[in-house]
C-alpha cells in the first residue's frame, strides 16, 4: 500500500511540476562506483516527451551502466533519476517493478528466454501482466514479429536464429506491452552493415509509429546521426556534449572530435 | 540466507506461476526417477549382503531385514537421493540461471516488469521440496524391495520371516523422519544451486565454477544438516 501510495505521489508531483518540467526522463548528479572504479561521476541529462536521445561514448566509459540505473537495473549510489516526474533511485523493488512496465529494453544479446519458443518469448510480459488468452497472445506475439519484419519464426528457438534476427525479436518483446519509454543497449553492434541499417530504420519507425521516447547507447556513429534527436557523449564518468547530430559534428571540444572521427591519436588516451 | 527468506516471501504473493513450477517438478521428479531407483536398488542389495557377513559371525542372520529397513527409511535413502538429485538436478539450476545471469536474461525480466525470485527462483524450490519426499518414497520401497531380493535369492533367507522382521521393527517414525529429512534436502539443494546460479559472475567460466559450487556446496550442506536433523530427532 505504501508505495502504491508513494507512486500517486509521484504522479501529483508530475502534474504540478509539467508545466516548467516537460522532461519525460530527467537524471541529475548520478553516481555509481564498482569497488575502487568510479564508473558514473555525476551524470546530468533531460530527455524530453518523444525525443530520441543517443548516448556516445568508448567501451567502458559507462553507457551501459548508465541505462541500467535509469531502468532501476542498478541502483546509483548518489543523484536521483526522474521518469515523468517520479523520482526511482530510492524506490523499493515493488515499486521499481511499477515503474519498469513503462519501459521496454533491447539487449545487446538480445537476452531471448532460450527455454521459450519466439512466439513465447514476444508475448512474455502480455503473459506475465495481462489476463489474455495463449491464442490471443500468440496473434499479438505474431503482430509485432510482422512490424518487424520477420515471418514464421513464431515456432523456432532462439537458438535457431540469426543474430540479426534475434535482435528484431528481442525488439518486438520489447514493445509488445506497449511502452512509453525505450532504451536500446548497441543495437547494431555485432551484425552485419546492411541489417544495422535495417535495425536503425526500424527504431526510426517505432518512434514514429508509436510514439516512443528512447534512449540508445552506441559507438557506432552512423547508427547515431541516424537515429538520434540529439546526441551526448559519455566520457570519464561525464556527459561532455550534448547537442543535435550537426551540433556534434561541429563541435569544437578535442575529445568529442577524435571520438566522432574514430582516430586513435588525441586527448582521448589509449592504455 | 536472505534469498531463503526473498523466495518464502514470494511464495505466496500471486500470480503463482504454474506452468514453471509442473516443468520444474518433471525436471526434478519424473527425470530423476531412474537415478534415484539405480542407486536406491543397489544401495539395499549390498546392505543386505553386507549385514549379512556381519551378523552371520554372532548368528543374528535374521535381522537383516530390520537392518536394511531402518538404513534405508531413515537414513540411506534420504541422504543418497538428496546427493544423486543435487548432482543431477542441483546442477542444472545452477547452469542455467548462471547462464541466464551472464547472457542479461536475469536483467531482461527484470525489465519485462518480472521479479526472477518469483518466476525462476520459487518454482524451482517448490519443485525439490515437493517431490524429493515423493523421490524418498520411491527410494524407500526400492531399497527394501532390493534388499529381500539379494536375501531371499541369493543368501537363502526364509521369504516369510524376512518380511516379517521387516515389517514389525519398522515404525512410522522411521519413515516419517525420513520424509521431513528428504523436505530439508530439497530446500537446501534448491536454495544453494539457486543462489549460485543467480549471482554467477564472468562469462562461461563462471557458469562452470558455480556449477561445481552448487554441487559440492548443497551435497556438503546436505551432509552436514543430516547430522543435525538426525540428532535433533534422536
Amino acid at each position: 500500500m505504501r508505495v502504491v501510495r508513494r507512486i500517486s505521489n509521484g504522479k501529483d508531483n508530475q502534474r504540478t511540476m509539467s508545466s516548467d518540467s516537460p522532461n519525460k526522463i530527467r537524471v541529475v548528479n548520478l553516481q555509481k562506483s564498482f569497488g575502487e572504479n568510479q564508473v558514473l561521476q555525476g551524470v546530468h541529462l533531460e530527455i524530453q516527451q518523444g525525443e530520441s536521445m543517443v548516448v556516445i561514448g568508448g567501451s567502458g566509459s559507462g553507457k551501459t551502466v548508465l541505462i541500467k540505473c535509469i531502468i532501476g537495473l542498478i541502483r546509483p549510489d548518489e543523484g536521483e533519476i526522474y521518469i515523468d516526474g517520479l523520482e526511482i533511485a530510492s524506490l523499493n523493488e515493488r515499486g521499481l517493478n511499477e515503474v519498469r512496465k513503462k519501459f521496454g529494453m533491447l539487449f545487446q544479446g538480445g537476452a531471448l528466454f532460450d527455454s521459450l519458443k519466439v512466439w513465447e518469448n514476444v508475448g512474455f510480459g502480455l503473459r506475465q501482466h495481462t489476463r489474455l488468452g495463449e491464442e490471443e497472445i500468440r496473434r499479438i506475439a505474431t503482430e509485432k514479429l510482422r512490424l518487424l519484419g520477420l515471418k514464421d519464426v513464431e515456432d523456432l528457438m532462439p537458438a535457431e536464429l540469426s543474430g540479426g534476427m534475434k535482435k528484431r525479436v528481442s525488439l518486438a518483446r520489447a514493445i509488445a506491452l506497449e511502452p512509453e519509454i525505450l532504451l536500446y543497449d548497441e543495437p547494431t553492434t555485432g551484425i552485419d552493415p546492411v541489417v544495422a541499417d535495417a535495425i536503425n530504420e526500424l527504431i526510426i519507425q517505432m518512434r514514429e509509429k508509436l510514439n516512443v521516447t528512447s534512449i540508445a547507447i552506441t559507438h557506432d556513429m552512423k547508427s547515431a546521426y541516424k537515429i538520434g534527436d540529439r546526441i551526448a557523449m559519455l566520457y570519464q564518468g561525464q556527459i561532455i556534449e550534448v547537442g543535435t547530430p550537426d551540433e556534434i559534428k561541429n563541435s569544437s571540444n578535442p575529445i568529442v572530435q577524435q571520438f566522432i572521427q574514430g582516430k586513435s591519436e588525441g586527448p582521448i588516451k589509449m592504455i | 540466507m536472505i534469498l531463503l527468506a526473498q523466495t518464502f516471501s514470494w511464495i505466496f504473493r500471486p500470480p503463482l506461476q504454474g506452468r514453471e513450477i509442473l516443468k520444474q517438478m518433471e525436471e526434478v521428479g519424473v527425470r530423476s526417477f531412474p537415478v534415484v531407483v539405480i542407486t536406491s536398488a543397489f544401495t539395499g542389495m549390498v546392505l543386505a549382503l553386507q549385514s549379512f557377513t556381519g551378523f552371520k559371525r554372532f548368528g543374528a542372520e535374521t535381522m537383516v531385514g530390520t537392518v536394511v529397513a531402518l538404513s534405508v527409511t531413515r537414513e540411506l535413502g534420504p541422504v543418497l537421493t538428496g546427493l544423486m538429485v543435487s548432482g543431477r538436478v542441483g546442477s542444472a539450476m545452477a547452469a542455467e540461471l548462471g547462464t541466464m545471469r551472464v547472457t542479461e536474461q536475469i536483467d531482461a525480466l527484470y525489465t519485462l516488469a518480472t521479479n526472477p525470485i518469483k518466476y525462476l527462483i520459487v518454482p524451482r524450490f517448490l519443485a525439490a521440496t515437493i517431490m524429493l519426499p515423493v523421490l524418498v518414497i520411491f527410494a524407500d520401497v526400492i531399497g527394501i524391495l532390493g534388499g529381500y531380493l539379494v536375501s531371499v535369492l541369493i543368501l537363502g533367507t526364509n521369504p516369510t520371516l524376512y518380511i516379517r522382521r521387516t515389517w514389525n521393527f519398522l515404525e512410522f517414525s522411521d519413515l516419517y523422519s525420513g520424509l521431513l529429512k528428504a523436505i530439508c534436502f530439497g530446500m537446501i539443494l534448491a536454495t544453494v544451486s539457486c543462489y549460485q546460479g543467480f549471482s554467477t559472475q564472468g562469462g562461461a567460466e563462471g557458469v562452470g565454477r558455480a556449477t561445481t559450487k552448487a554441487v559440492v556446496l548443497s551435497s556438503l550442506t546436505i551432509l552436514i544438516s543430516n547430522y543435525i536433523i538426525t540428532a535433533i530427532l534422536f
